[in-house]
């Protein structure tokens, strides 16, 4: 591939990237969409969620931080603090994940089932698909935890590359979820 | 280095090893990796020229299993008290054998085939067969890259929609049926499993279907637009981009922008089946019994639905519009009129695509001051249309035309396109809607405007583009009597369904002859069958044609057959991977430069020279 690329500022890998996440905030944005029209109708019922979510944001957006550092410490070759903060940002992210589970059984528990009301399916589906995105930047900082441990720290363009992929995704998810919150707060 | 051995052959190349761009592409080693052995050439293959003649042709696959559904449904609707006994073989247990050997088609099964019909045409053929194919062709040879941006991305584009595609056909053989609510899925038809044998698994593998279809569109979408933005070569500025490549790149951006709202409400609907949510679903009786859903709206999903529904038919004809404009250009020996025009209202269109989908939704409620919004944006979507009916007109004007089938189907959809964009304003008005809505009315516009235009600009385009893939050309005569024939059998097909639609005679519906007031269409009916029956025949022409061409074709003997200025016919013959032998391409001026100065042509890779009178 390396022979394609052109005198252009921004590497077409980088520009499939963000051309991808346009379609991703397209289908957050229908669901919300929906929420919003579907709460308008009527026979909606309101709830507060947990107090846990919220605290849950406070998860991603360390690990959000940290991963950034990671990817500061690449670029100096520093490979002790680069394995540690890599490591970090993987735990915070299955932290997140895992508390998320925590916030729905917390509802369930309340009688806030995914079944009693639109307004409740929504809380589901939203967090549940953002959740399912999640899992699959945890997936790519699997890879790069394993390339980390395995291989020698050396800044090549191609792991550079793949790191700064990573790294938008990741962030990508991270306001994704910001968003999310804000919507759900804003909405009741 | 193979960029030292390359000698140029014709003055095009040599005029992009003088001026061209010298990327090393040939410096390296690619030829593992692409066109090694059989399995990576022509099954998992990563060249774009490759994926696209696998999309044409799973498309064309497509489209036959298709057609001879509509076939089926429409000797059921033309001759109803006929006996189908013989196609029981086929069909098997849906076809009913009566004591004295009459066969009749199920009632139900007709829906799952008028449902099947819809999906197939409408995604599998339209988009991937149409927007996959020239997409994948045409935006690398055409912008001058050497493939796609991500090649491994493009395959995976393929075999998402091969994929899909099995799992629509593994519907077909389940004992319940193909799902059979229709192709827009309205619940709560399509959310409740125990509405009908239809909604049961066969609704289950048609969403997994489209979910995976959806995918394979994102894949490929990113990917062209990801081309088109960043892989054009030296000097191929946007305001040179012949107009398939504008076509394809807002095809591929309001793809992008349309199919994940498909998604959700998918994601959605699901969850209304699986796990019992009422999203879609409220106060529902299924056999006296109420159902638990309570709460939810239908609308939301017709919504959600039409979001995507109408870019869709945008997806479907501008990729046709592309072709179109390319092909008449090139065989009238003119540049494109308007080509700014062309690519404004191309924008347009786009824009304007996102902003009516509720006419979709005049009769199920919608608030009529809302409704009065949605005429207004869908009237004016009438006006860039006619911008682009106009150039195409003015092209042809005064031009020393070629007919040869690739240009005379793009005349027939520059027809198509305004006998069917004309019944699209009537159906755009709200109050027309209310005897129009669900008639055969408006089966006969998308069919004229949609269906047929679009297989139009396929069949320009495959005519066209033909020896650019195989190397070889499709014989003239067998193309130029598909074109009659098909032209005068779309038309014998779909015009006379305008008077049945504006009598009232509804779509869906099993039959007819059990109404006495449709009794009269009878006749009609059975004409609209022997032209549906004759039009496809004339199909099976173009496929042996096609195939035959293949190998047994005449063959192409220079590199610039058509005497056409872009990009790709500076290519080998034989194009291999990276498309051309040495440098890439630098390109010089835009594309039309037909008829300029006396010159029957100029390549966009000759300079503009000084004596040269002033740009278009």
């Amino acid at each position: 591939m390396q022979a394609v690329q052109r005198h252009n500022n921004i590497h077409p890998k980088k520009l499939l990237l963000w051309v991808s996440i346009v379609s991703l905030v397209m289908m957050f944005t229908a669901l919300t969409s929906a929420y919003i029209v579907r709460r308008a109708a009527g026979n909606w019922l309101e709830f507060s969620i947990p107090t846990i979510f919220y605290a849950n944001t406070l998860v991603i957006v360390a690990s959000s931080i940290t991963l950034h550092a990671a990817y500061a410490a690449f670029k100096r070759e520093a490979a002790v603090a680069y394995k540690a903060l890599l490591s970090i940002s993987f735990i915070l992210g299955i932290a997140f994940v895992a508390i998320q589970l925590l916030g729905w059984e917390e509802m369930t528990a309340q009688g806030l089932d995914i079944k009693i009301n639109p307004s409740t399916s929504f809380v589901y589906a939203l967090s549940g698909l953002h959740a399912v995105h999640v899992l699959g930047g945890l997936a790519a900082l699997a890879v790069a935890l394993v390339m980390a441990f395995v291989t020698k720290l050396k800044r090549t363009p191609a792991r550079q590359l793949r790191l700064e992929l990573t790294l938008t995704y990741w962030h990508f998810v991270d306001i994704l979820w910001i968003y999310l919150i804000i919507f759900l707060s804003l909405q009741r | 280095m193979a960029t030292a051995i390359f000698a140029p052959t014709t003055r095009e190349e040599g005029l992009i090893q003088e001026l061209g761009y010298e990327d090393y592409f040939h410096d390296h080693h690619h030829g593992d990796k692409y066109q090694s052995n059989f399995v990576s050439h022509y099954i998992f293959s990563q060249d774009h020229k490759m994926i696209a003649k696998q999309f044409l042709i799973t498309g064309m696959m497509w489209a036959i299993i298709g057609g001879l559904m509509s076939l089926v449904f429409r000797m059921q609707l033309g001759f109803p008290e006929e006996s189908l006994a013989w196609i029981k073989p086929v069909l098997g247990k849906w076809i009913t054998v009566s004591a004295d050997g009459i066969g009749k088609l199920q009632a139900d099964f007709y829906y799952a085939l008028v449902t099947m019909h819809g999906t197939i045409l409408v995604f599998f053929v339209l988009t991937a067969g149409l927007s996959g194919t020239f997409s994948n062709l045409l935006i690398p040879l055409m912008v001058g890259a050497r493939d796609m941006a991500s090649p491994l991305l493009n395959m995976l584009s393929y075999w998402f929609f091969f994929i899909s595609g099995m799992v629509m056909f593994a519907s077909l053989f389940l004992s319940t049926g193909p799902f059979a609510g229709g192709w827009v899925a309205y619940p709560p038809l399509s959310a409740l499993p125990e509405a009908m044998d239809g909604s049961k698994a066969g609704m289950t593998l048609w969403t997994i279907s489209l979910v995976l279809f959806v995918v394979s569109v994102l894949l490929g979408g990113i990917n062209y637009i990801t081309t088109v933005l960043n892989l054009r070569t030296k000097g191929m500025t946007m305001w040179r981009l012949p107009l398939p490549i504008w076509a394809f790149f807002v095809t591929a951006i309001i793809g992008l922008l349309s199919f994940p709202v498909l998604v959700s409400a998918f994601f959605l609907m699901m969850l209304d089946r699986g796990i019992g949510t009422s999203f879609y679903l409220s106060d529902i009786y299924i056999g006296g019994q109420a159902l638990d859903h309570v709460g939810g709206s239908p609308i939301l999903y017709q919504h959600l639905f039409w979001f995507l529904g109408h870019p869709e038919v945008y997806i479907i004809i501008l990729p046709a519009m592309g072709i179109v404009s390319e092909v008449l250009s090139v065989n009238a020996r003119k540049p494109i009129f308007g080509y700014k025009a062309m690519v404004f209202s191309i924008l347009a269109i786009a824009f304007l695509s996102f902003i009516v989908w509720a006419h979709h939704m005049f009769m199920s409620g919608v608030n009529p001051f809302i409704a009065n919004f949605f005429v207004i944006f869908t009237l004016i979507i009438a006006v860039p249309s006619a911008v682009k009916v106009f150039n195409w007109i003015a092209t042809l004007y005064g031009g020393s035309i070629r007919f040869n089938p690739a240009s005379l189907f793009a005349i027939g959809f520059v027809s198509m396109f305004i006998s069917g964009g004309l019944t699209g304003i009537w159906l755009g008005n709200s109050t027309l809607d209310i005897q129009l809505h669900d008639t055969y009315f408006v089966v006969a516009h998308f069919h004229i405007v949609m269906g047929v235009a679009a297989f139009f600009g396929m069949y320009a385009g495959v005519y066209h583009w033909f020896p650019k893939m195989y190397g070889r050309f499709m014989n003239e005569t067998l193309g130029k009597f598909h074109f009659w024939g098909t032209l005068i059998g779309a038309y014998c097909v779909f015009w006379p369904m305008h008077y049945i639609g504006m009598a009232g005679v509804p779509r869906r519906y099993f039959r007819f002859d059990t109404f006495e007031t449709f009794n009269h269409f009878a006749e009609l009916n059975k004409f609209i069958t022997i032209a549906a029956i004759i039009t496809f025949g004339f199909q099976v022409l173009f496929i042996i044609n096609f195939f035959y061409s293949i190998w047994k074709g005449r063959k192409m003997e220079t590199m610039n057959p058509y005497d056409s200025n872009t990009l790709e016919w500076t290519t080998p013959i034989e194009t291999g991977h990276g498309n051309w032998p040495g440098k890439l391409p630098s390109v010089q001026r835009w594309a039309y430069d037909y008829g300029k100065d006396g010159r029957d042509f100029i390549p966009q890779v000759e300079p503009v020279s000084e004596e040269e009178s002033p740009a278009h």
